[in-house]
């Protein structure tokens, strides 16, 4: 196998990526996906931590965050299809009323 | 009998709560009845425990009576008592039987008045007051007392509060007083500190006995600032310079409360205090000093005010006050009985005065101005007659009663065993005060009831006797003014007319026997020739004589041009003397104005701008502008909300790494 320092790196890569892209981007659906990516870096981690220190721990947290994960889709992609039905669109600069 | 002192303040204070709460409904006859047959009551109780202290030899003529145990904290026991010795018998019946007079004669002169009953409730107040002043055990009774007259002299004297000047005058008299009333406290606190308690049967005798032990020096400091503090008190109820401004003022009120509170009792309070207080004052010779020459001034000084005041009731304001002084001369001089024996005569011929003149005010349809009185004598036969009792009597003409109670006190302060010389010189000014007296009340009987009259022919029509109700009480006060001097005949005198006794002197021995001993010991009298006796009496007489000699003339054998022409000669010195010395407007420029300014800074800076702005207001400001401030963070961007998490996340990494 390879380094867990390579798997690390690869983990914090994915993570800024993602963080960088639920930042910038503009399209709601990019902004879940880029969430998705975090995620999925995390799992990495874990994975990779949890066959190095030979603990199972780490692979039942990934358990756990694939199903908080596939929740939170759920939920954050319902609300998005009510807003669009108002707003017709899924810009996210549009999303601008809670304000002072 | 001894068992029934508390009835003599409980009678009227009945009679109060009786008033005041079912007065309103239960009618002008219910309200007289009731209000009058509380003070008589009163009065009759204090006859019978009379009757019995008399039985008793004179060195054990003493009643106490514990009601309740008021005050019992630690070190300090104060209980609700009352005690009845010659000195306190004097007073409540002088209380008591004037004040019935004066319930009487109200009935007949507020009969016209819609409050009535308020008017009853209040003098009721008054009574109950005055009794637990003078009734007192202790200093703190006495106290209790002394703060209840107050306010009932500031109800009674705004009694028509509609008016502002009336609501003054209640005010001025509260707030002058309570001044007086800071000393008097802290003269309490001095003797608690002292003698451990304010009780009059421990603290006298625990006096003498530091006294004589020697732990207590003549004339040491404390006794000296206990006694002078006692006495600011006194100058305050009992209106001597500086404090006396609240009287003239005080004849906002009705009549009959200027003769009662403002003559006969109230005021006579800081007198009864001192002669309470005697064996302290006796100890403290530097105090009586200075009550000597305060009295002295304030004697003479508001006698010379007298002369030229217009409203007849301002007339005798400023004679009280000056009738005050002497009183407060004899006690000075440790001529206590002396003291005690023109409170008395003054209460006669005082209250006989103020109740004549309020019939007369009433005739002349509420009118109080002199100059517009005249020629009332046929009008107004028996009011004249009473008047003019009263008016020779505080003239100090013998037989009257005035002459033997002002002629003790002179004779005594030129004797004055601790202060010879300052003794002459308060004899002085209380002589020619004499004169200046007989000189302003005799131009107040020329003025208003002989001559022309110089009213409208409206007044000219109203002009008539008063009724019974109160020409009854004037007619027994002028007896009284007559008759009452006979009490206190001098020794000189009365060896001549063939071993008549000094009947107040000997009454009241046993109060002020430790006093005497101490004088008699320290500073002994030396013998006076008694020819000097009866010349010094045949001057005051004179000096009486030429007073009412001199108000005849002016204002009676030269007609109205005189008055006129010398109040233009001597403009300077009438205005001095018109306007009462300046002494109100100094005071309010010295005292009032810096007060009142000091509030209104107090209230716009402290108050409005620093607590209400700054402190309440200004958090909420504050929180205000923050949060305007603050809530431009909600932009409505989701990337802003974004960014602060991931910011957030940086944090507690930080945190987490390097923490």
């Amino acid at each position: 196998m390879a380094p867990i320092e390579y798997y690390i790196t690869l983990s914090c890569i994915l993570f800024g990526l993602g963080a960088i892209g639920f930042l910038t981007r503009r399209n709601a659906i990019i902004l879940f996906m880029s969430i998705e990516l975090m995620l999925n870096s995390i799992n990495l981690m874990l994975t990779a931590f949890s066959h190095f220190k030979a603990d199972m721990a780490g692979q039942v947290m990934v358990l756990f965050i694939f199903a908080v994960a596939a929740a939170e889709v759920a939920v954050g992609l319902a609300i998005l299809i009510c807003l669009f039905k108002h707003i017709k669109s899924v810009d996210i600069t549009k999303f601008n009323l809670l304000r002072w | 009998m001894d068992k029934f002192i508390f009835l003599i303040p409980l009678f009227p204070l009945i009679g109060f709560i009786f008033n005041g709460l079912l007065g309103k409904k239960l009618g002008k006859g219910v309200v007289s009845f009731v209000g009058c047959l509380t003070v008589g009551f009163s009065f009759l109780t204090a006859l019978f425990i009379w009757k019995d202290l008399l039985a008793l030899p004179p060195e054990e003529r003493l009643f106490t009576q514990v009601i309740w145990d008021w005050i019992s904290v630690g070190g300090v026991h104060v209980p609700l008592e009352f005690m009845i010795d010659p000195l306190s018998m004097v007073m409540i019946l002088v209380v008591t039987g004037v004040g019935f007079l004066i319930h009487v004669y109200s009935t007949g002169y507020m009969y016209h008045d819609e409050s009535y009953w308020r008017y009853f409730a209040y003098l009721n107040m008054f009574v109950f007051f005055m009794s637990m002043l003078v009734l007192g055990g202790n200093y703190l009774v006495m106290f209790v007392g002394w703060e209840g007259v107050g306010l009932a002299s500031y109800l009674l004297i705004g009694f028509w509060y509609q008016g502002d000047e009336n609501a003054d005058a209640g005010k001025k008299a509260f707030v002058v007083n309570r001044i007086g009333d800071f000393g008097f406290v802290l003269g309490l606190f001095l003797m608690f500190l002292t003698f451990g308690s304010l009780s009059y049967l421990e603290v006298f005798p625990k006096a003498l006995e530091m006294y004589e032990s020697g732990a207590l020096a003549l004339n040491s400091g404390v006794m000296v600032a206990m006694c002078l503090l006692l006495f600011v008190g006194a100058t305050g109820k009992s209106a001597q310079i500086p404090l006396y401004v609240w009287l003239p003022d005080a004849m906002a009120g009705p009549t009959p409360v200027s003769a009662l509170i403002h003559a006969a009792t109230m005021v006579t309070a800081g007198v009864y205090m001192v002669a309470r207080t005697n064996i302290l004052y006796t100890l403290a010779p530097t105090a009586l000093l200075v009550v000597g020459i305060i009295a002295a001034l304030t004697a003479f000084f508001a006698a010379t005010m007298g002369i030229l005041q217009y409203d007849i009731k301002k007339v005798l304001a400023y004679s009280t006050v000056s009738q005050l002084g002497y009183m407060f001369i004899g006690v000075g001089v440790t001529a206590y009985w002396a003291g005690i024996f023109h409170l008395m005569t003054h209460a006669f011929f005082k209250a006989c005065l103020f109740l004549c003149s309020g019939s007369v005010i009433h005739a002349m349809s509420n009118d109080q101005d002199m100059r517009h009185m005249g020629g009332l004598a046929k009008k107004m036969p028996i009011t004249y007659a009473t008047m003019l009792i009263a008016t020779i009597a505080i003239a100090g003409i013998p037989p009257f009663a005035g002459f033997f109670s002002k002629d003790e006190i002179l004779w005594k302060a030129f004797t004055f065993p601790y202060y010879p010389v300052m003794g002459k010189i308060i004899w002085t000014l209380g002589t020619i005060g004499a004169g200046v007296t007989a000189f302003y009340m005799f131009r107040l009987i020329f003025m208003t009831f002989h001559g022309e009259f110089r009213g409208t022919e409206e007044q000219a029509k109203h002009l008539h006797e008063s009724p019974v109700s109160m020409t009854l009480p004037l007619v027994i006060l002028a007896f009284l003014s007559f008759t009452g001097g006979w009490l206190g005949i001098p020794h000189l005198i009365g060896h001549k007319l063939g071993h008549v006794p000094n009947i107040l002197e000997t009454w009241l021995e046993p109060v002020f026997e430790h006093s005497a001993k101490i004088v008699a010991h320290v500073a002994p009298t030396p013998h006076y020739p008694e020819p000097l006796e009866w010349s010094l009496m045949a001057l005051s007489v004179a000096v009486a004589v030429i007073g009412i000699c001199t108000a005849y003339y002016i204002y009676m054998k030269r007609g109205a041009d005189l008055p006129e022409k010398m109040a233009k000669e001597y403009a300077p010195l009438y205005q001095l003397i018109h306007n009462k010395y300046y002494v109100d407007e100094v005071y309010d420029f010295m005292i009032v104005k810096p007060i009142y300014y000091f509030s209104v800074a107090l209230w716009k800076i402290v108050d409005a701008f620093i607590i209400d702005g700054i402190g309440v207001n200004g958090p909420g400001w504050l929180v205000k502008r923050c949060s305007a401030g603050v809530r431009l963070i909600h932009n409505g961007y989701v990337q802003t909300c974004g960014a602060f998490m991931v910011l957030g996340l940086v944090a507690i990494a930080c945190f987490y790494l390097y923490g």
